[in-house]
């Protein structure tokens, strides 16, 4: 990426030597960063490193210990994100606010709506909105509602929510997280609009091939530290990622030639319905052998969640059968299927995967507290659980240690992961799904996540993976099942896929397999 | 920013204190209200409280404190497995009226059989009125707050009815049930009550709310059913995809808190009531179980002692007219406390809220910082 719209005479933003403390904790210990005009800078970083203290300090959530924070050259103490917005900054959060019930119309011109007299001039406004969408190449539907637009528009309408607000300095948290691969395409296109005419962008994440295909600059943050500003035309995806987290990162998985064994889950002409009462497994048919992982490509909405619903017992299908095994799991309950040998990470790793209110401890057992050594007739067994906890801690590398009785709350998103991969494989099922069990995750975990996926494989287990990366499909599949509207239309060896081939059988041009 | 701990930090980080400073606030306002009326706020505490210094005193407020333990474990329970116990008015009610009809119906039969079954029936009643609520809830997904309410008001009349059956009714002219069987009561003994100087209505009744408030805190803490509750509480999503019956404990834990609620009713009866009268109104054990499980953050042994304060205060609030006081002030200094401690949680809320990448702690420490500063 040419810097073409760099204006380095320029500086817009420039945070010298920010130091924020909590209590005894130091979150930022002396950061920098400089960013110019019609900049795209990164900020990278692994999950808990400080990126998201060190933005809400440039956004006026949080005040600086020490520090000073210079917009156009200019010092400021921001009191809240009004000073942050006042001073033309802009931030589009990683979980987006928006009224879901308004349309895109009501939710950009939300608390600042032009009127006529003392009622809302809803024309002018609609206007406004289209004129700025059309300025910056972000094509919306004014009129359609935010809960019926898919998540890469709303994020559009955060963007536009920011530019209608006069920000010319953006800040994106984590902004591609819940992004289909041509949702963000698209965006990195807006965002390429946006600096050529003049504005400067931060970029928060923790995925390098965006930052290689976007940013012009990045600076890296490691445990609240400064590790350094690069050029990101000069450096490599691992010398990033060996910045982020202090030492060599593999992306290669290793992994050994395996002949599978016989067929653990076998799916026949499942059908089911999706929350509306639509057909959306439309006769599926699937198998996962011993030794093996089965990935599934495929766009989000086509099925593959309700699948995995099926499989665990969490959504009744229609028609069809479900054999774990040799056994029929299919409609019966998720406990069925656990004692028959299904075990899943689940997508969802707040709502499904942990009880947040539970210390580590408690959602360590969390399907196997009934049974012994954790209890005893009904009586939980205190001693044997956080034995456990603590065996499960050191041999996972749950972080912090001794966080036995923390809540899982407390942890971050790749450490709370940790925990549900401690548990569903020491479950030690016969039959391992894991749904997105990368998201979110920064390098240093995805390389864990991977490890044991594959770990799991090599011990003979059948692994089913479902992923909207398709990287990681790539990487870790033995078989690679595209999925398309509800059925697999295409099964193909892993090492033999190319990103262009399954992106098209994603989008329905695959033959049928 | 300091080093030092703010006392905005204390008060976010610790419960216990925030109660506390809910209770003293609550005072204050009753304190204010006493000077605006122009009586002595020293003399009105005073009598609040006077009955603590004394055996007799003492001894009342723990008989006034037994159904007040007893519906607020019943209440914590619910909020610890994720289910807002409203109902416990009503299950308290019909509990109260099922020992009421044993007593009277089986009242020839020996104390340690009789007393036994008053409770069985109570807890009974009280579980049975818990789990058609849930069962409509479970069912066919209706509110359970608003029929808990609703079968508060049908309790109410049931009990009223089967006050005025010829069975059940006082053969004189009293509008309310017989007396129950002596056989029934948790009386402790004339001579020893007297030589002891203790309330006339002394009861061990007590015992039996102190092992309730074991049990309670042993199912929630050490058992697989309290563990499979407290999941479903939290986290039902997670609940059903680990393996539990997510109806079933639903229905358990309203059973539990109904049947707790129910054996309040009967140990208010066997021991002080001795009768049930026709009501006009409801008597507000079950929203008093409420207030309790708030204050004692729904812990079972904050509980235990919030029941004991709560009895404290209505026994000391209905002497408050000795001194020219009009005994509503114990509802101002109630719903003080209430306000206080609900308003905690929404600031807790607000500020999870704003600062949705710190953790609560932290935010209440930079909150801190941030008013030092300004100072």
């Amino acid at each position: 990426m040419a810097k073409q719209y760099v204006d380095m005479n320029t500086p817009v933003i420039e945070m010298r030597n920010i130091v924020k403390k909590f209590g005894d904790f130091t979150a930022n210990d002396g950061i920098n960063l400089t960013v110019h005009k019609g900049e795209i800078h990164a900020i990278l970083g692994e999950n808990g490193a400080g990126k998201s203290t060190l933005m809400n300090q440039l956004y006026g959530l949080l005040k600086p210990t020490s520090g000073d924070i210079l917009v156009r050259g200019k010092k400021i103490t921001m009191q809240s994100p009004r000073d942050a917005i006042e001073a033309g900054i802009g931030m589009v959060h990683q979980h987006f606010m928006l009224v879901q019930p308004f349309t895109v119309t009501e939710n950009i011109i939300l608390g600042t709506e032009p009127r006529k007299g003392v009622a809302l001039d809803m024309a002018a406004a609609r206007k406004n909105v289209v004129e700025i969408s059309e300025k910056y190449g972000l094509s919306i539907d004014p009129d359609a509602k935010i809960e019926d637009i898919s998540v890469g528009m709303q994020q559009r309408v955060e963007i536009l929510k920011a530019l209608y607000r006069g920000a010319d300095i953006l800040i994106l948290d984590e902004p591609t997280s819940s992004l289909t691969p041509q949702e963000i395409v698209e965006l990195i296109e807006i965002m390429h609009n946006l600096t050529h005419d003049g504005k400067s962008i931060i970029l928060i994440t923790h995925k390098l091939k965006e930052i290689k295909e976007s940013a012009d600059y990045c600076t890296i943050i490691r445990l609240g530290k400064y590790i350094g500003t690069v050029d990101v035309d000069k450096v490599t995806e691992n010398d990033l990622a060996s910045m982020m987290v202090g030492r060599k990162v593999s992306f290669q998985v290793e992994k050994p030639p395996m002949t599978p064994g016989e067929v653990v889950l076998d799916v026949k002409d499942l059908h089911c319905l999706d929350y509306r009462g639509v057909e959306i497994v439309k006769g599926l048919d699937l198998q996962v052998r011993r030794g093996e992982i089965v990935g599934i490509a495929g766009i989000d909405g086509n099925g593959q969640t309700e699948l995995v619903e099926v499989i665990t017992g969490l959504r009744k299908g229609t028609r069809g059968q479900v054999l774990v095994n040799g056994t029929d799991v299919f409609n019966k309950s998720p406990r069925f299927g656990f004692d028959h040998g299904v075990s899943s990470i689940p997508a969802d790793r707040q709502k499904h995967g942990l009880v947040l209110d539970f210390s580590i401890e408690d959602n360590l057992i969390l399907q196997n507290y009934g049974d012994e050594p954790f209890s005893r007739g009904s009586i939980l067994d205190r001693g044997q659980i956080f034995g456990f906890a603590s065996d499960s801690i050191e041999n996972y590398d749950i972080r912090p240690s001794g966080s036995e009785k923390r809540p899982a709350g407390t942890l971050s998103g790749g450490n709370q992961q940790k925990v549900i991969i401690a548990r569903e494989v020491q479950n030690d099922k016969d039959l391992l799904i894991a749904v997105n069990p990368t998201r979110g995750l920064d390098v240093g975990a995805i390389e864990y996540v991977h490890k044991y996926l594959v770990d799991q494989r090599n011990k003979g287990k059948a692994v089913l993976l479902v992923s909207f990366e398709l990287d990681e499909i790539m990487g870790l599949s033995d078989i690679i099942d595209v999925i398309f509207d509800g059925r697999i239309v295409s099964s193909i060896p892993g090492e033999k896929a190319t990103e262009n081939e399954l992106g098209l059988m994603m989008a329905g041009g695959g033959k049928k397999a | 920013m300091t080093k030092k701990k703010g006392v905005l930090d204390l008060i976010a980080e610790n419960r216990f204190i925030h109660i506390l400073l809910s209770i003293l606030l609550g005072f204050l306002v009753g304190a204010i209200f006493l000077m605006v009326m122009g009586l002595s706020v020293g003399a009105a505490y005073g009598r609040l409280f006077s009955s603590l210094t004394s055996l007799k005193g003492f001894s009342y407020v723990v008989v006034y404190a037994i159904p007040y333990i007893v519906v607020g474990l019943s209440v914590a329970f619910s909020f610890k497995t994720g289910v807002f116990n409203i109902g416990a008015e009503g299950q308290y009610v019909v509990g109260s009226m099922a020992a009421c009809c044993v007593s009277i119906l089986a009242g020839s039969l020996p104390k340690p059989l009789l007393i036994p079954l008053c409770f069985l029936a109570a807890m009974a009643a009280g579980a049975l009125w818990g789990v058609i609520v849930g069962f409509l809830k479970t069912k066919w997904g209706i509110n359970e707050v608003l029929s808990m309410i609703m079968f508060n008001w049908i309790a109410f009349y049931l009990s009223n009815f089967i006050a005025g059956l010829p069975a059940i009714k006082s053969d004189g002219t009293a509008e309310a049930t017989k007396n129950i069987s002596a056989n029934a009561s948790t009386l402790l003994s004339k001579d020893f009550i007297n030589s002891m100087g203790l309330a006339p209505t002394a009861n061990w009744g007590i015992l039996v709310a102190i092992a309730m408030t074991v049990l309670v805190w042993f199912i929630i803490e050490k058992t697989t059913l309290g563990y499979e509750l407290k999941a479903v509480g939290f986290n039902r999503h997670a609940a059903e995809y680990g393996g539990i019956g997510v109806n079933r404990s639903i229905l358990t834990a309203l059973a539990i808190s109904g049947a707790l609620a129910g054996l309040g009713g009967a140990l208010q009866l066997m021991g002080m009531g001795g009768r049930i009268s026709i009501f006009s109104s409801q008597e507000g054990f079950g929203f008093a179980g409420i207030v309790v499980a708030l204050i004692g953050c729904s812990n079972p042994y904050g509980v235990l002692v919030a029941g004991l304060f709560y009895g404290a205060l209505m026994y000391g609030g209905s002497k408050l007219n000795l001194e020219g006081v009009p005994t509503q002030l114990i509802n101002v200094i109630v719903g003080t406390v209430v306000f206080f401690i609900a308003i905690s949680v929404i600031f807790e809320n607000i500020k999870r809220i704003k600062l949705p990448a710190m953790g609560r702690r932290e935010a209440a420490k930079q909150k801190a910082a941030e008013k030092e500063e300004t100072k």
